[in-house]
């Protein structure tokens, strides 16, 4: 089990994360899911022990991560944003270093090198330097220095990042192996993918906890939420940037609860409303009264994506 | 001490694969010979005055080398991220710092065993005793050890290569100019300042002219411990920040 109460972070007077709490039972597999800097990275960096929190503690395993954490990272293994990986080393050799740094003895190793390097298909490049290796197999060699010790907990922050699609289904395939084993908890900002891995989402939003349950539970709570996507472009005579009265002009219209940041696409400026109902007719009116370009409007995607909006959409408005 | 094995036999591993340990050996040591027979070849002259000229060139390079070996130790890791590693290991700050510097004391010594020719080419065409040669050694060791130590406190506290080279450039010219800088300044802080120089009155004075004595090795050492020991508490302090 692991156990966060009332964890924050502060770096300088800047707050990162929390105060927040959450638990994850064991055998669980849990998506962080957040914007860019919604305080994910720091989350996982403290339950891997290798940030202390500013304030608040937390429980792995049965044991304080804040007064021993030596022993909580015995149980741990972790796959950071960026790979942490010796360049000039032999895959082989490198997770050797990984597993003797964790205590395991020659023995040990020698059997369970050989189970990781199947597990993450690294057989092959088993020999190689890891500087000759390219970025897909790189974050594989990065998740398996964090399995070699065949650890409790996983951590994975953002194991995609960087991938091509291939290479994006082949971790998914693998982190849903390691699913059997281990209790797993994964940060992405990609919405697929975590819904497609995780039993229980943890959602943050600017060092918030903004939500957590199942998708269905997370939507469900939320009230059924919908999502239109509209994007604009400045008619003629409008103003050069149109965008603030734009978004006072969605915001206005009947059944638009929030309306997150815009950004550009496509040749226009994308706003993404969230809405308690169908209120497309009354979005192209309100655009085409504005005297402004409607160029495109979607409806509803996935439900996860619709929470997602609508709670990072909440935060953004509260701030 | 299991973890500091570990850590030493990685590091002693990448300096045999990395081709700048050994541009930093060949380099110096070729300053070092260099020096050397412009000083041997400098007219006719009491063989152990050489080989004090040879120990006072040689204590520049082992500063330099205990520099350059130093600043990437830590500050490479944390620009390259593989320091997560080590972080998230159940190793202690205490175990990284010394594993980290032993490699580097090791390959230090290697450096230095490699200059060994000069000396004993003054044994063999002059009048020097062995001991002579063993104490001066042994200074340049301990010299180049503290400059590992003060390279590597400034590997710890600082986020890149370049910052740290120049952090550990500047603390050990600091430490070097002690001596003279204090000879400007009366009772009682001269003294006190003129003792904690890194060169002048530990080596210079003793070393270097074949002299043992424990003081200085009692120095050199605390030297060493402490800036390691500022090293350690600087990585710990990073994980609060």
């Amino acid at each position: 089990m692991i156990r966060a109460t009332n964890l924050s972070k502060y770096y300088g007077g800047k707050r990162a994360l929390g105060p927040v709490s959450f638990e994850i039972a064991d055998g669980e597999t849990v998506g962080f899911l957040g914007l860019n800097g919604a305080g994910k990275t720091t989350a996982l960096r403290i339950l891997a022990c290798d940030l202390r929190p500013s304030g608040g503690s937390i429980e792995i395993g049965g044991v304080d991560g804040v007064a021993e954490p030596h022993e909580v990272r015995k149980k741990i293994g972790f796959l950071p944003e960026n790979p942490p990986l010796y360049q000039d080393m032999v895959v082989s050799d490198y997770l050797k270093f990984a597993g003797e740094l964790r205590g395991m003895t020659r023995e040990e190793l020698k059997k369970r090198l050989t189970e990781v390097l199947e597990i993450t298909d690294l057989t092959d490049v088993a020999s190689d330097i890891i500087h000759t290796l390219s970025h897909g197999y790189r974050q594989r060699v990065g998740l398996a220095q964090a399995i070699i010790h065949n650890p409790k907990f996983l951590i994975l922050d953002e194991p995609t990042r960087g991938l091509d699609p291939v290479q994006i289904v082949e971790m998914r395939n693998l982190i849903h192996d390691l699913k059997q084993s281990h209790t797993v908890l994964i940060s992405s900002h990609i919405l697929t993918e975590i819904s497609q891995t995780c039993d229980r989402l943890l959602i943050l939003g600017k060092g918030k906890l903004l939500g957590t349950g199942s998708e269905h539970e997370l939507a469900t709570k939320e009230g059924e939420i919908r999502q239109i996507t509209v994007t604009i472009r400045g008619g003629s005579g409008s103003d050069a940037d149109f965008r603030p009265t734009a978004r006072t002009l969605l915001e206005a219209v009947d059944g638009v609860s929030s309306v997150a940041d815009p950004y550009d696409y496509g040749g226009g400026t994308t706003f993404v409303l969230s809405t308690k109902r169908d209120c497309r007719a009354e979005v192209s009116r309100a655009v085409v009264e504005g005297k402004l370009d409607l160029i495109k409007l979607d409806y509803a995607r996935s439900e996860l994506e619709n929470t997602f909006i609508r709670l990072v959409g909440g935060v953004d408005a509260s701030n | 001490m299991r973890a500091t094995r570990i850590i030493l036999r990685r590091e002693l591993g990448a300096y045999l694969r990395s081709p700048f340990a050994w541009v930093i050996a060949f380099v110096l040591l070729l300053i070092d010979g260099i020096l050397f027979q412009s000083q041997a070849l400098a007219g006719e002259q009491l063989s152990a005055i050489v080989l004090e000229k040879f120990f006072w060139t040689s204590s520049g390079i082992a500063m330099a080398a205990g520099l350059l070996l130093s600043f990437r130790l830590i500050s490479e890791e944390r620009q390259n991220h593989s320091l997560v590693l080590l972080n998230t290991s159940p190793v202690r700050d205490a175990e990284i710092v010394v594993g980290k510097f032993l490699a580097a004391f090791v390959f230090l010594g290697v450096l230095l065993v490699l200059s060994l020719y000069m000396p004993l080419l003054i044994k063999v065409n002059g009048k020097i005793s062995g001991a002579q040669i063993i104490v001066g050694y042994l200074g340049l060791l301990l010299i180049g050890s503290a400059a590992l130590a003060i390279g590597m406190f400034a590997s710890a506290l600082a986020k890149n290569q370049l910052v740290a080279g120049v952090a550990a450039t500047a603390m050990l010219f600091l430490m070097v100019l002690l001596f003279p800088f204090a000879k400007k300044l009366g009772d009682p802080v001269r003294p006190i300042l003129q003792d904690l120089d890194l060169w002048w009155v530990h080596f210079q004075s003793g070393f270097m002219r074949g002299v043992l004595n424990l003081k200085d090795i009692v120095y050199y050492v605390a030297v060493t411990y402490f800036f390691l020991l500022l090293s350690v508490k600087a990585l710990e302090a990073k994980r609060w920040q």
